[in-house]
């Protein structure tokens, strides 16, 4: 019996030929990651089992962006803590407020590479799949103990095969097909699993809408969401080598991968627990409506609800190419005067970008705000935060009940065409339609 | 070991900004997280509850976000155990990893009703509705799991294993 290659990045970590569903391993991650939000209470673990250093100083990573720009003096000590920590510990890979947001940033700067085994307390460290990468999200306290010790347990997860057939209309991207999916097998239809996301339109979408998908892969419940590694991602890691100057891969044993990048795939004779089958030709833009992401509807089921903001950026859609997308639509046009705009670069190296193609001008000029990076809306953190009634329409990932704001506030997800015609309309809007 | 407390009922797929909404995660303090436990689907909810009561929920329960501000939420407002008929999986390990008892058991969760008081026996696998009578049985936790649980969470196993490699 084969291996998918959940299983073969989770053998290889865990220092043996074969692994299977269901059994627990220990594994030996890659790479550690904590932001300002989880890190505190991870620092504070940390110290308390009496640990003196990280085990691996280049192998963890500190991220300032939840509440950064400090949102107040509780949010300025959680960074003044985790500023001290990476002082202490020596570790180079700290990035303060204004790098970007975790899941854009870690990628861009060639920390994670196919094979990797990726540990990060933040749900939505699951992105890192879109790489070839296991990567997966735990809490403070699993985290701290990682830095203690070098290693953690899992347990192998089952994988779900999902293929993605058929050639879409040019307004779908990663958004729309895994809003599809989430919608078909719904909030906790892949809990525990890996996602394992493939097909002939998975093979034509970018990398920034495989980042995309594999980062909602946690809203079915999923325990990492992944793709083949193939010529695309080979192209986007060496344009990453080039940016970079030759500075990817420094995350200590440097360039090797684990698995040679042509093992790197799930064998044929491997197990999945199902594979499920989407058609996206003919495809509608979708959109989640209020208040869980499997609530999906083609947008022109939803075309009358009126809004009140949109927001396009976060981990989910704050690449360059949302950024593209979003531009397209707003050039030349106004946003509509009752819909704030909150327009969020993922990281600095997204805003310098878009600044080189003019299109925080375009952003500017259609009425719209052009924030620092930051998480900060998505999560009702800080910035865009949503008065009672307010609806939003947001590029983010979780529409859960006050998710952005106060309890009565509803925010529908979906992709960057549809967030800014939506801008322009000042209703949920089909990008055809402005 | 045993829970003995009142229910508190939720449904399904109760999200982690629910039991702590995002604008309080720049709060480290448990006690303080602990006031604002499930504001986001129950306001007032902390002021109600006594010390060792159990909230028992459908199904996914914890989903959406790592925060361990979540469980720490729940345990520093007295909950003594959570009886759901799943969980989001960074949930349960993050309940594991502080010390608070999460159980699955489907149906315990249809069965038990609001405001029954309930007996938990974790060690044997077994849930008493001391107000109906009935019984439910649970599976145990694996055993690294269990070693952890017993440990009396994460923390003090590491703390453990640390001692044990200085003395290699």
């Amino acid at each position: 019996m084969g291996m998918t290659i959940t299983e073969k990045i989770l053998a290889a970590h865990a220092g043996k030929d074969k692994v299977g569903p269901g059994e627990i391993v220990q594994v030996r991650p890659d790479l550690l990651m904590i932001n300002d939000v989880s890190g505190p209470m991870a620092v504070d673990a940390f110290a308390s089992v009496g640990a003196k250093r990280v085990f691996d100083r280049h192998k963890v990573a500190v991220i300032l962006d939840h509440f950064t720009p400090n949102k107040d003096v509780n949010a300025a000590k959680a960074s003044a803590k985790l500023r001290a920590f990476a002082k202490d510990q020596g570790l180079p890979h700290f990035y303060d407020a204004g790098f970007g947001i975790e899941h854009v940033v870690l990628p861009e700067l060639g920390l994670i590479r196919p094979g990797d085994l990726v540990l990060g307390a933040d749900s939505h460290t699951v992105t890192y799949g879109a790489l070839g990468a296991f990567a997966t999200g735990v809490g403070s306290t699993d985290l701290a103990a990682a830095m203690a010790l070098g290693e953690t347990w899992l347990k192998v997860p089952e994988t779900i095969r999902l293929d993605f057939r058929g050639r879409s209309s040019r307004w779908i991207g990663g958004k729309d097909l895994i809003l599809l999916a989430i919608g078909e097998i719904g909030v906790s239809g892949a809990l525990y699993c890996s996602m394992e996301f493939g097909g002939e339109a998975i093979s034509r979408l970018d990398m920034d809408g495989r980042f995309t998908m594999c980062n909602m892969a946690i809203e079915a419940g999923g325990k990492a969401g992944i793709v083949e590694p193939d010529e695309k991602t080979e192209q986007w890691l060496r344009e990453v080598m080039e940016s970079t100057g030759g500075r990817a891969g420094t995350v200590s044993d440097g360039a090797q991968f684990r698995i040679s990048l042509r093992d790197l795939r799930s064998d044929k004779d491997c197990t999945y627990r199902e594979i499920l089958s989407f058609d996206v030709t003919d495809l509608e833009p979708q959109v989640a409506a209020p208040h869980l992401p499997s609530n999906v509807r083609p947008v022109s089921d939803l075309k009358s609800v009126e809004i009140h903001q949109v927001v396009i950026g976060s981990c989910t859609n704050g690449r360059i190419s949302d950024l593209r997308a979003a531009a397209e639509i707003l050039k030349g046009r106004k946003v509509n005067r009752w819909v704030r705009t909150l327009i969020i670069p993922g990281s600095r190296r997204v805003y310098a970008q878009a600044l080189r193609e003019g299109l925080i001008d375009i952003f500017v000029d259609s009425g719209a705000v052009v924030a620092p990076p930051t998480c900060g809306p998505c999560f009702g953190g800080h910035m865009g935060a949503l008065a009672e009634g307010e609806r939003c329409v947001s590029t983010t990932n979780r529409n859960f009940t006050g998710r952005m704001g106060h309890v009565t506030s509803e925010v529908y997800l979906a992709g960057p065409y549809v967030a800014a015609a939506s801008a322009v309309a000042g209703r949920i809007a089909h990008p055809e339609e402005v | 070991m045993e829970i003995l407390g009142r229910v508190w009922k939720f449904g399904d797929n109760v999200d982690t900004d629910q039991i702590i909404p995002g604008q309080y995660l720049s709060i480290q303090d448990p006690k303080a997280l602990g006031k604002h436990c499930m504001e986001g689907i129950d306001r007032g909810f902390s002021a109600r509850i006594k010390p060792g009561d159990i909230l028992v929920a459908g199904a996914n329960f914890g989903c959406g976000s790592s925060r361990e501000h979540a469980p720490v939420a729940i345990k520093a407002c007295g909950v003594g155990a959570i009886i759901a008929e799943s969980f989001a999986r960074i949930f349960f390990r993050n309940a594991v990893n502080i010390g608070l008892i999460a159980i699955e058991c489907e149906e315990a969760c249809r069965r038990i009703g609001s405001q029954d008081e309930v007996l938990i026996l974790p060690e044997e696998g077994l849930i008493k509705n001391m107000t109906t009578k009935e019984e439910f049985k649970f599976a145990p936790y694996p055993p690294l799991v269990a070693d952890i649980v017993k440990a009396g969470g994460l923390l003090p196993y590491v703390r453990m294993r640390l001692r044990g490699r200085e003395g290699e």
